[in-house]
């Protein structure tokens, strides 16, 4: 999956989970101030991000990292991250 | 002690959103009921009666902030378009001085039930929980209309679930009476709601409470009073209320609707399916003392009458103990509506309110033949009636053994 296509698929999950404009959905944009996201969401997106890039986050692990994602972009280096370190068969 | 008033007043029905729909589905004469397809109630083919009420016209989900919404079940969404009528009735906006210092008293019978079943499912397949949506608990909760009202409209006063099955909506307004009366807050939503879902027509199914000899003629159930009522339908829908005491209602200049002068709550100990005629004469007698008012000054009865064979004579026969045979006119709406369960006491109680201004009663439908049972009685049926009346009962009973009766009268200042 090329980092367009990884974009492109956060977004998606990004405007169907939160019901989020695609115009706003700029790679920098920030998901909690600006785009009005808070932690019952970020529960969603990352079970949302599992079953789109098939990866598992392991809470006790990933939690330091999932609390450092802000903007669209780390969503995408985060998926982009946790599917390479799943394998390709995953 | 304080005289309490209603301000504002909202309907879901199953004629669709809005107290208007609720009016003109009424005055229609038509029937919410229909039969259900199979597919809508695939999971229990075993069920004997096929009827049920859910909403011909749905709301329009999206107008409820995702971040609100995604904590509702169909139950609180469906209750908060019944709120957010009345509070507008009322003028009072979301997020305001005079609603963060209200309270709030909402009833269903359970949680959203369709909520329940999706996580349920997910548990039985593989004992999963990890990918079920972060707020569905909040869907699932017993308090989950109230809760989530609480929250979208800014109350931060007491939260109170309401939880009596079929009497819950009733039962919210008498603790907002109670609350009102003694002072303890001046400004409360109060309301019931319910959400269709196939598990709960089954459960009237399996103690045989539920109609099914009119599976092919839908607009012939339930048929309250009837000597060919078979049992009840089930059916969803709203009825919310903003409450205030009369001094905090005139001091905003508020529009006062009517006024709530009395409720009592008891509890049948013999059954739990049902109520004795002794009990509910008790509680309507409670209801009266409750106003300090007799029973020759009631106008009119809006009944529980769900077209349960045991149920309506049990509740006859305690108004013919009350009132004699000389008393008021009295009609149920669930020939109409169907039983919308935890919403239907107070989805019937703006009905009737409604009535009690536009000086008329609706009629009880599919009473083409009164039990001899239900004799002696002035059961409004065929048509609308004209009829000013000041002061009315609304029964509102429930499994559990539980019955509430509200006293409502025209508001005189």
């Amino acid at each position: 999956m090329t980092p367009e296509e990884t974009l492109q698929r956060v977004r998606q999950i990004l405007e169907e989970e939160f019901e989020l404009e695609p115009e706003r959905l700029a790679p920098e944009a920030g998901l909690y101030e600006e785009l009005g996201l808070d932690s019952l969401d970020s529960v969603d997106l990352v079970v949302a991000l599992e079953k789109a890039f098939g990866f598992k986050v392991v809470r006790a692990h990933d939690e330091e990292r999932i609390r450092a994602i802000r903007t669209v972009q780390d969503v995408c280096d985060f998926a982009a991250e946790k599917r390479e370190a799943a394998g390709p068969a995953a | 002690m304080n005289r309490v008033v209603v301000t504002g007043m909202g309907a879901v029905s199953p004629y669709g959103p809005g107290l208007a729909a609720l009016r003109e589905g009424l005055a229609s004469g038509r029937s919410a009921v229909r039969v259900m397809a199979p597919g809508e109630l695939k999971t229990l083919p075993g069920l004997a009666g096929r009827l049920a009420a859910p909403l011909a016209v749905e709301p329009d989900a999206r107008r409820i902030p995702r971040q609100q919404r995604r904590s509702m079940g169909r139950l609180a969404q469906l209750a908060w378009f019944a709120a957010a009528e009345a509070l507008e009735q009322a003028g009072l906006e979301p997020g305001s001085e005079a609603l963060r210092e209200a309270g709030v008293a909402f009833g269903s019978t359970l949680g959203s039930t369709s909520s329940t079943a999706q996580a349920f499912e997910s548990y039985a397949q593989g004992r999963l929980f990890e990918e079920s949506p972060a707020a569905l608990f909040f869907r699932i909760m017993s308090h989950s209309a109230a809760a989530n009202l609480a929250q979208a409209f800014g109350i931060a006063g007491p939260c109170q679930g309401a939880s009596a099955a079929c009497a819950s909506g009733a039962l919210a307004l008498g603790l907002g009476f109670q609350a009102l009366r003694s002072g303890s807050l001046e400004r409360m939503l109060c309301g019931g709601a319910e959400e269709f879902h196939p598990l709960v027509a089954a459960s009237f199914d399996l103690i045989q409470a539920s109609s099914h000899r009119y599976n092919d003629r839908p607009d012939q159930s339930p048929r309250p009073f009837d000597a060919d009522r078979d049992g009840t339908v089930a059916g969803e829908g709203a009825g919310a209320f903003v409450l205030e005491t009369e001094s905090a209602a005139l001091g905003r200049k508020a529009p006062i609707l009517a006024e709530i002068e009395g409720f009592a709550s008891n509890t049948d100990g013999a059954a739990l399916s049902h109520s004795g005629a002794e009990s509910l004469l008790e509680c309507l007698r409670g209801a009266l003392d409750s106003a300090r008012a007799l029973p020759d000054s009631i106008g009119y009865v809006n009944a529980h009458a769900t077209g349960t064979v045991v149920g309506d004579e049990a509740e006859a026969q305690a108004l013919r103990r009350l009132f004699g045979t000389q008393g008021p006119l009295i009609s149920g709406l669930k020939g109409q509506l169907g039983h919308t369960l935890g919403a239907s006491g107070a989805l019937e109680t703006v009905a009737t309110i409604d009535m009690m201004r536009g000086e008329y009663v609706e009629p009880t439908r599919n009473l083409d033949r009164p039990d001899p049972a239900c004799e002696g009685l002035r059961l409004a049926r065929g048509g609308r009636i004209e009829h000013r009346f000041e002061r009315c009962l609304k029964n509102s009973f429930a499994f559990g053994g539980i019955n509430n009766v509200l006293v409502l009268k025209r508001y005189r200042a």
